[in-house]
């Protein structure tokens, strides 16, 4: 294992995506040909399911060091994960064991369906033979995740730079159905197992932000508007009956969405569309913290599925039948997809994602403004006549994005973060006042630099109300600038009103906590629709 | 008044004692000052008289002035004050770090300072001091921190060192001027050319004139040639991170060499290329071993993780309790860095 203990090691200490790649592409070049396939199966969330519980391993390794379990939950606090913790707090190696990952990954397999007993013999023993860096591998290996920044598409990237082979075919072959035990390297590279010809995507074509006047874009007429909507980007691809979804980020995300899959199985034809995919309930669509619970999940459950139900607005049709229509123009397109949607009864929230009806540039200042009431981030302006561009490019396509709102708030909790994070309080929640006491009205974890970070985690330090536990009350000191994209009655939560995509703008060291915004006008700001 | 409290009472000015009229390592001007070592947040500006070991004397007067008015003794020598007798025992910290044992008619107390209890190629090394009250620090109060060896050390560094030769890279060491900086010079000595950085090659030129030896190492300055360093070693204070000094330096790696960099957390939180536990404190398994050797009656628990250590202090059965100071980690941070008045630009 120390070869890929070595990768992971490489990997960790650096927060550069180059050096990331060039380490795994050293791992592709030297490592066995099993090994080489587990390590994409691991990151690409293809792991057999967890052969111990982490409750258990957490007991063994306090009989094995004497230590007490407030002393243990106080360790793992501090590290911040469980498979380093147990492996900073287990004692030294008594000997030396010497497997490859493709070995590990096969006990751990066969594992699985043992008694504790055995179980317990079997982690026993691998801990004391190994040094701490494999024996924190060993750990992950059973349950955890790495954390150390490798995406499937950094992944696919190294794989490319290996290969030379196009990195979405990549990603198909890498998501596609395979097994470690019944494929090569090879054949898995070049995509033995799939047909990228069904999946293959085109590049989607992305708007700059507005920068100059509406009215310096010419006639309204030339132009159609449409919502910003606020989920995620998405390319459904189907052709000769096999649907895949591709994220913008170029990752197949197909599994995670089974409505849409099952939707798009209605139409009779092959197309490639593009849309957005939105967390919608009802007559709403929620905020985008629901949507994130449907993100990168190996298993949606059926409970997920009733609660944070998926939609999709289509925005755009790049080929219909094997042909590409990407140069015709936008207008042409739009009626295009608007004839194939009009003719089929569809699920619920499989829609066009509406026009905009306006007459001159002003009367959409008014819309914009009411975008809001509606979830969405504002407008996006399309010239008619404006081909399906590769990438970005500036002039056909404008995104015109509302201004966040923003409150001052106070800090009264803190929290450490995970991964790189782990050693830093960079979890914040916020509290406005209420009366003469404080409400809870937001959670951020973005938007400060490094040395703010480091300098309000020194100050948590020293402030902290409790000294145990991964959770600090602070005194209410330190005030900030929260920006968000929304706010809306709640009943789920305490004050009252529920902020959609809430982050730190900025630390407000100007000013002093009795200068914070109050709940009364925090609701102030909710539009009513 | 019992005879602890004679000896010791915990003020805001910093650790009294009312019967020697003397403080220990205060964080306000006082009269008089025993000092156990010469790091910034223990050994402060302003103090009418200073006392401390001969080996930290010169770091202290290259520190605060060369007009500052101080006695030394040696280690494990004695003087009394006021009818307290006060003796320095190493504390394998950094060159000339001590522990304070006070005696009053019978009655012991030792304050550590900082300590460490794994040996190293440099300081003289720790003791344990029999006592009634121990006052420790805790710093790394924690059972996931336990040191490797220095000889493993050793090996760790100096591979990194030829591997970044092997990639034709200079290899950066960050630690503090005082105490990290000497102890890295002691392990990467014969690995290959030393440079240092102007405020530790000042300070060890202060070490050098009192008549402790120390590797040989060469003074790092803007005007070097960029040439000349390729492939060296470097080892500067860790304010010099992301300076233009170092930038200048091309294809450099850069590692941080502290405590905290066991935790991956810590290491990956700095964009550097490697993170080495190299500490200056004592390890988990330090600090018990030292607390049970010392056999006092009671302990109080300072800088670190003052919490947790006392509470598992008591768990076992000695009576402990957390001591509020000024020094620590953070405080560290910024005091050597005003006291060395180091340009990062």
């Amino acid at each position: 294992m120390k070869q890929f203990s070595d990768l992971i090691s490489a990997i960790e200490i650096t927060n550069k995506t180059n050096a990331k790649i060039d380490a795994l592409v050293h791992y592709f070049s030297t490592a066995p040909d099993k090994d080489k396939l587990w390590l994409i199966a691991l990151f690409t969330g293809k792991r057999p399911s967890r052969p111990v519980k982490t409750t258990l391993m957490k007991e063994w390794c306090m009989e094995l060091t004497n230590i007490s379990e407030w002393l243990f939950l106080e360790s793992y606090s501090t590290v911040g994960d469980l498979g380093e913790t147990l492996a900073l707090l287990l004692p030294e190696p008594t000997y030396n064991l010497d497997l490859s990952l493709n070995e590990w990954m096969t006990q751990l397999k066969a594992l699985k369906p043992k008694s504790d007993e055995e179980k317990k013999a079997f982690v026993l023993k691998a801990w004391r033979g190994l040094e701490q860096q494999e024996r924190l591998i060993f750990n992950k290996l059973i349950g955890g995740s790495f954390r150390i920044g490798v995406s499937k598409k950094t992944l696919v990237n190294a794989l490319a730079k290996l290969t030379n082979i196009d990195a979405n075919q990549l990603m198909h072959s890498i998501i596609g159905n395979w097994e470690v035990h019944s494929i090569a390297f090879e054949e898995l590279v070049h995509g033995k197992h799939i047909n990228y010809d069904n999946s293959k995507p085109y590049p989607f074509c992305l708007a700059y932000a507005l920068e100059k006047n509406l009215s310096e874009l010419g006639e309204p007429d030339d132009w159609m508007v449409e919502q910003k909507w606020d989920g995620i980007r998405g390319q459904i691809v189907k052709r000769n009956n096999e649907i895949y979804i591709w994220s913008r980020g170029e990752e197949l995300v197909t599994k995670q969405f089974p409505e849409l899959v099952e939707a798009m199985s209605n139409f009779k034809n092959d197309f490639v569309i593009d849309g957005e995919i939105l967390a919608m309930k009802d007559n709403d669509i929620l905020l985008f913290n629901d949507l994130q619970k449907r993100l990168n999940r190996k298993n949606v459950t059926k409970k997920l599925l009733e609660e944070v139900p998926i939609g999709f607005k289509a925005y755009d049709i790049l080929e219909y039948n094997g042909n590409d229509l990407r140069e015709l123009p936008f207008e042409e397109r739009r009626r295009r997809l608007e004839f194939m949607f009009n003719l089929l009864a569809l699920p619920e929230h499989i829609e066009l994602s509406f026009l905009v009806d306006f007459k001159d540039w002003k009367e959409l200042y008014t819309i914009r403004d009411n975008s809001r009431t509606i979830n969405s981030e504002g407008l996006m302006l399309k010239q008619k006549k404006s081909p399906y561009h590769t990438g970005r490019k500036k002039g056909d396509w404008w995104k015109w994005k509302l201004d966040p709102l923003t409150i001052d708030a106070v800090m009264i909790y803190a929290q450490k973060g995970s991964g790189r994070r782990s050693s830093k309080y960079t979890d914040y929640t916020f509290a406005v006042k209420k009366d003469d006491a404080l409400v809870t009205v937001a959670k951020a974890y973005s938007g400060l630099t490094d040395k703010e970070i480091t300098e309000i985690s020194q100050w948590v330090n020293k402030n902290a109300i409790e000294k145990f536990g991964p959770v600090r009350t602070v005194k209410p000191e330190l005030v900030f600038e929260i920006a968000f994209e929304g706010i809306a009655l709640s009943k789920r939560h305490k004050s009252g009103v529920a902020l959609r995509f809430p982050r730190i703008s900025r630390w407000r060291r100007d000013k002093p906590v009795d200068e914070i915004d109050t709940i009364e006008t925090v609701k102030q700001l909710i539009t009513a629709p | 008044m019992s005879k602890e409290k004679q000896l010791i009472k915990f003020t805001k000015k910093g650790i009294f004692c009312p019967k020697g009229k003397f403080y220990l390592d205060p964080w306000y001007p006082v009269d008089y000052a025993i000092i156990s070592h010469g790091h910034a947040d223990h050994a402060r500006w302003g103090m009418k008289r200073y006392l401390c070991t001969d080996d930290s004397k010169a770091i202290l007067q290259h520190r605060l002035g060369a007009d500052i008015s101080i006695e030394s003794i040696p280690y494990d020598a004695s003087l009394t004050i006021n009818g307290v007798k006060v003796s320095f025992h190493p504390a394998g910290h950094v060159i000339g770090s001590a522990q304070i044992r006070l005696e009053y008619k019978g009655y012991i107390v030792v304050f550590s300072g900082d300590y460490k209890t794994q040996p190293d190629f440099i300081s003289t090394p720790f003791e344990p001091i029999k006592c009634n009250t121990f006052i420790t620090e805790s710093t790394f109060g924690l059972p996931i921190y336990n040191w490797k060896s220095e000889n493993t050390l050793q090996n760790q560094l100096q591979s990194w060192v030829k591997t970044n030769q092997a990639n034709n890279r200079t290899s950066v060491f960050l630690g503090y001027s005082l105490g990290k900086a000497q102890r890295l010079m002691s392990i990467l000595d014969g690995c290959d050319e030393i440079y240092v950085h102007r405020a530790i090659h000042n300070l060890n030129e202060a070490i050098f004139s009192s008549g402790i030896e120390l590797p040989e190492t060469k003074l790092w300055s803007a005007d070097l040639d960029k040439k000349t360093l390729q492939n060296k070693i470097i080892i500067a204070p860790p304010a010099l991170l992301g300076s233009r000094m170092l930038k200048r330096i091309p294809n450099v790696a850069t590692a941080i060499c502290s405590g905290w960099m066991q935790i991956r957390g810590n290491r990956r939180w700095q964009a550097v290329d490697a993170g080495f536990v190299v500490s200056d404190h004592a390890d988990w398994n330090g600090l018990i071993s030292t607390v049970k050797a010392t056999e006092a009656q009671q302990v109080y628990v300072t800088h670190g993780s003052q919490a947790v250590f006392s509470k598992y202090l008591n768990e076992i059965g000695i009576k402990a309790d957390e001591l509020k100071t000024e020094y620590g980690d953070e405080a560290l941070a910024k005091a050597e860095k005003e006291t060395e008045n180091i340009e990062t630009k």
